[in-house]
């Protein structure tokens, strides 16, 4: 008998190339095998979806009977309250608005592009530390070290602490990979720790910008007197959390996967070193083609609601396959071609709605430079192992490692 | 056009005539070229300059951080035209085909795009309005003129009429600093557009950010000194406002006087078109080469019951504008029909302002999500047992939604739960539009009968 599509987009055997799966799932747009969560792979109806009021983000509203493969366990044990992402309006729109003061536009216009030059110091230093061309692991040694020292660097995390905040980042992001064949218990501890130690360093940090601020965010918002009132401390933990975790473990595999389409298309790497300004067409693309959020497994319904034909009842838990949807010939053509000439690229890889990637204009930068910089400086790049070898995790999905060589490294 | 190859012909060497070198024009003149048409087009314009766009004219540069003068439009694609800027046209002979200019030329078309838009209604008394810092806001050059004026620092400006424009003044005028005064006919700002319940919201956040806002009441004179400068304005509850900056903000009148004796169906509601876009004339027939988009066109709307709707919006400008360029140089088979959906934005006052459908249709409103009074919520309009509009405030992002149940004649109220429903939101409230019997300063959909010749104007709130 067949393996059941939930399953094999869960299988780990399925990573490399999830995309003929999507395929076969978009052929029922709302997918359900029973007890299972409601699976949405078509793009009008997951846009939809992001854009409709009766679905909720806190799973506090999902019914206990609905059954997540995808359920993070133990996670209330966890001392942190959830960051906005799993949080509803009101208390979801506050964080956010709060957290978005020291970052964006209005209050902020200038947070990201201010960043252009440290951002491209980051990237030279690391493309100059890469070491033997003949092997080099771009995920270890340039896409993962890349969005951790920047988000450092945002927060106000003290340079000599990067080392430690990496560990713990790293710590964390693995636990968010539900590993059927890990140990679960020896996981979760793992973790646990983590994130108390991480949770604690904050705290302290916290507590030190309130009283000596500085430019960074985490002392705008541990001194922010807006309209909102002030965070409380728990709420600044969690929202720090957030912006860790959420803030590179995405762009990782964005650079990575970028790395890993342009090398399978040497002519687009090559109109790259060209033009770094195709850099921007590029990751938006990117977004679509390969985009590292495949699927937003957090939702559910407050009443029944009725999707193209097919009632999906309260409390039901929902899987929006943002990465099918991409894909969907319904909306875009030729969709499995990779074209940075697009022109209607109106794609789902940043999600849509209210939780809509809050860190996008920084990932976008991110991986331009990181794009632009890697296609000038390698010296004929080219990939040692296609496929890599890829991480388990099926909703923030990219390569564990991507082996590469090049014949040098030009200055 | 009969498959003769003359719709080819006419592709390859026709002569398209745009007049209007706006924002429709621009992007129909585009679509054209997109489209293939290769023939002659010319580019007619009143204004000396290319084609700007008006959003920031209201907003940023009044702020002082964007120049007028760098408002030009992004051009989509060349668009190989003849631009007759800074000339008027000033006539139309449908039956030779010839649109007059008041240069006294003359320019031949095969077929005709007229987007000639809406103009700011003047102050009514001329003598008064000629006096040196009475402003009305439209052009770039309006928009200039004014900045500079708050620039200088007056010491009190006077903002006449509270629609979106003249909100969007008084909250610049704010951000600068600057005393404000705002008088409003109506008993609430943007009430003509969102209604008395929202209106109440739009007061609230004037008042709070220190605008010295008078309802209910109207502007009756205004003087000026020996020099010739505005100095105070008389107001109908027998009050006084000392000022030296008045801006007259009473909506807009559509540029169709050139029209006038043509035979074409167009008076001050607009040019009345089918739905693709094509003009009629004065018989009620429709023709064949004469196309209207933006602001000066009035469509029949199939979502809300082929009422002819004039929409002075951003975007309903550019989609009608494509359409009735692809429509001009298509069969009759392969024309299509303008059916989106009425949106506008308006940013004043720190709050992010966003709405779909028709709001002035409603009846009733119902607040689905957020709370009037933190000013940040969604309000949902209904007509009859059906969702016929709805407004964010700071809530944009959800919009998309509410556009569905318009497009699906969902019913009204909705009965489903929603996220952040707060006790606003329990039930349906009369949304308070203001009597049509009792102008207000003008609404920002206007609706009348099928004829175009007939020119009484009928709102309709449905009770």
């Amino acid at each position: 008998m067949t393996q059941s599509l939930l399953h094999q987009i869960l299988d780990h055997a399925n990573r490399a190339n999830p995309y003929p799966i999507y395929e076969q799932l978009r052929k029922t747009p709302v997918h359900h095998e029973d007890g299972g969560p409601y699976v949405i792979s078509t793009y009008y109806e997951i846009r939809s979806l992001l854009h409709d009021p009766r679905i909720s983000s806190d799973a506090r509203n999902l019914a206990s009977t609905a059954r997540d493969p995808l359920a993070e366990p133990a996670r209330e044990e966890s001392a942190l309250p959830p960051g906005f992402l799993r949080l509803d309006p009101p208390e979801h729109d506050r964080l956010r608005r709060m957290t978005n003061r020291p970052f964006g536009p209005p209050h902020s216009p200038h947070r990201v592009d201010g960043m252009r030059g440290e951002l491209h110091d980051i990237v030279s230093g690391l493309i100059d530390g890469l070491g033997d061309p003949g092997r080099i692991d771009l995920v270890e040694q340039f896409s993962y070290p890349f969005p951790v020292t920047v988000i450092c660097r945002l927060l106000g995390v003290p340079r000599e602490d990067e080392a430690r905040f990496h560990t713990w980042a790293d710590t964390l992001a693995a636990s968010l990979d539900p590993d059927p064949d890990a140990d679960p218990t020896e996981r979760g501890k793992g973790a646990h720790d983590a994130r108390m130690e991480l949770g604690m360093y904050l705290a302290g940090l916290i507590e030190e910008r309130r009283t000596n601020p500085g430019e960074d965010m985490l002392s705008q918002l541990a001194t922010a007197k807006g309209e909102d009132g002030p965070m409380t401390t728990m709420e600044l933990l969690s929202t720090a959390a957030l912006l860790l975790i959420a803030g590179h473990e995405t762009t990782v595999n964005l650079i990575t996967n970028g790395m890993l389409t342009l090398l399978r298309r040497p002519d687009v790497l090559e109109r790259l070193r060209a033009d770094p300004r195709l850099a921007v067409p590029i990751v938006e693309e990117l977004l679509r083609f390969e985009p590292p959020v495949q699927l937003v497994p957090q939702r559910t319904t407050l009443a029944d609601i009725e999707v193209r034909g097919v009632t999906i009842p309260k409390g039901a838990s929902l899987w929006l396959v943002l990465a099918s949807g991409n894909r969907d010939p319904q909306r875009f053509e030729d969709p499995d071609r990779f074209d940075p000439d697009r022109r209607d690229i109106q794609h789902l890889g940043l999600g849509s709605g209210i939780h809509s990637c809050f860190g996008a204009p920084l990932a976008r930068l991110e991986t331009q430079f990181a794009l632009s910089e890697l296609a000038r400086r390698l010296e004929n790049p080219r990939l040692l192992e296609d496929p890599p070898p890829y991480r388990q995790n099926a909703v923030l999905r990219g390569p564990r490692h991507l082996p590469i060589a090049c014949d040098g490294i030009r200055p | 056009m009969i498959g003769d190859g003359s719709l080819e012909r006419f592709r390859r060497e026709g002569r398209i005539v745009v007049v209007g070198a706006s924002l429709a024009g621009l992007r129909a003149a585009e679509t054209l070229r997109d489209k293939g048409f290769a023939g002659s087009l010319t580019m007619i314009g009143d204004e000396p300059h290319e084609p700007y766009d008006r959003p920031p004219l209201s907003k940023q540069v009044l702020l002082g951080k964007a120049a007028a003068e760098r408002t030009a439009l992004p051009r989509l694609r060349s668009v190989d035209a003849t631009w007759r800027l800074g000339v008027p046209a000033a006539g139309l002979d449908m039956a030779a085909r010839r649109v007059r200019l008041a240069d006294g030329d003359e320019v031949p078309y095969d077929r005709l795009l007229i987007a000639t838009g809406v103009r700011a209604h003047p102050w009514p008394r001329e003598a008064e309005a000629q006096l040196d810092g009475v402003f009305v806001l439209r052009t770039r050059d309006d928009s200039a003129a004014l900045a500079r004026r708050l620039e200088a620092g007056p010491k009190r400006v006077l903002v006449i009429g509270a629609g979106f424009t003249g909100s969007e003044i008084a909250s610049a005028c704010r951000e600068r600093g600057l005393a404000v005064t705002v008088a409003e006919r109506g008993a609430a700002p943007l009430v003509g557009a969102l209604g008395g319940v929202v209106g109440a919201v739009a007061a609230e956040m004037q008042r709070e950010h220190g605008v010295d806002l008078r309802c209910g009441v109207m502007v009756t004179a205004l003087e000026g000194d020996a020099s010739g400068r505005v100095r105070a304005a008389q107001l109908s509850d027998g009050s006084t406002v000392e000022t030296d900056v008045v801006i007259v903000s009473l909506g807009a009148t559509r540029n169709t006087e050139w029209l006038a004796g043509s035979g074409l169906g167009a008076g001050p509601r607009g040019i009345a078109c089918d739905a693709g876009c094509r003009a009629f004339d004065i018989r009620g027939i429709v023709t064949d080469d004469i196309y209207a988009a933006g602001d000066v066109a009035r469509c029949p709307h199939p979502l809300f019951g082929y009422q002819f709707l004039s929409l002075e919006h951003w975007g309903n400008a550019v989609s009608q504008a494509r359409i009735a360029a692809h429509n001009m140089i298509s069969e009759s088979t392969d024309r299509i029909p303008h059916m989106e959906v009425p949106a506008f934005w308006s940013s004043q006052f720190g709050v992010n302002i966003k709405s779909v459908g028709v709001p002035s249709l409603g009846t009733e409103i119902l607040i689905s999500q957020g709370s009037l009074k933190d000013h940040r919520f969604l309000g949902v309009y209904g007509y009859q047992g059906r969702v016929i509009g709805a407004v964010a405030f700071d809530h944009a992002r959800w919009l998309p939604f509410y556009q569905e149940l318009i497009e699906t004649t969902a019913p009204f109220p909705p009965s489903f739960p929603t996220v952040d429903r707060r006790s606003d939101g329990q039930r349906p409230i009369d949304a308070d539009f203001p009597d049509p019997s009792v102008p207000t300063h003008g609404p920002t959909v206007t609706l009348g009968g099928y004829s175009p010749a007939d020119r009484r104007m009928t709102f309709t709130p449905a009770h």
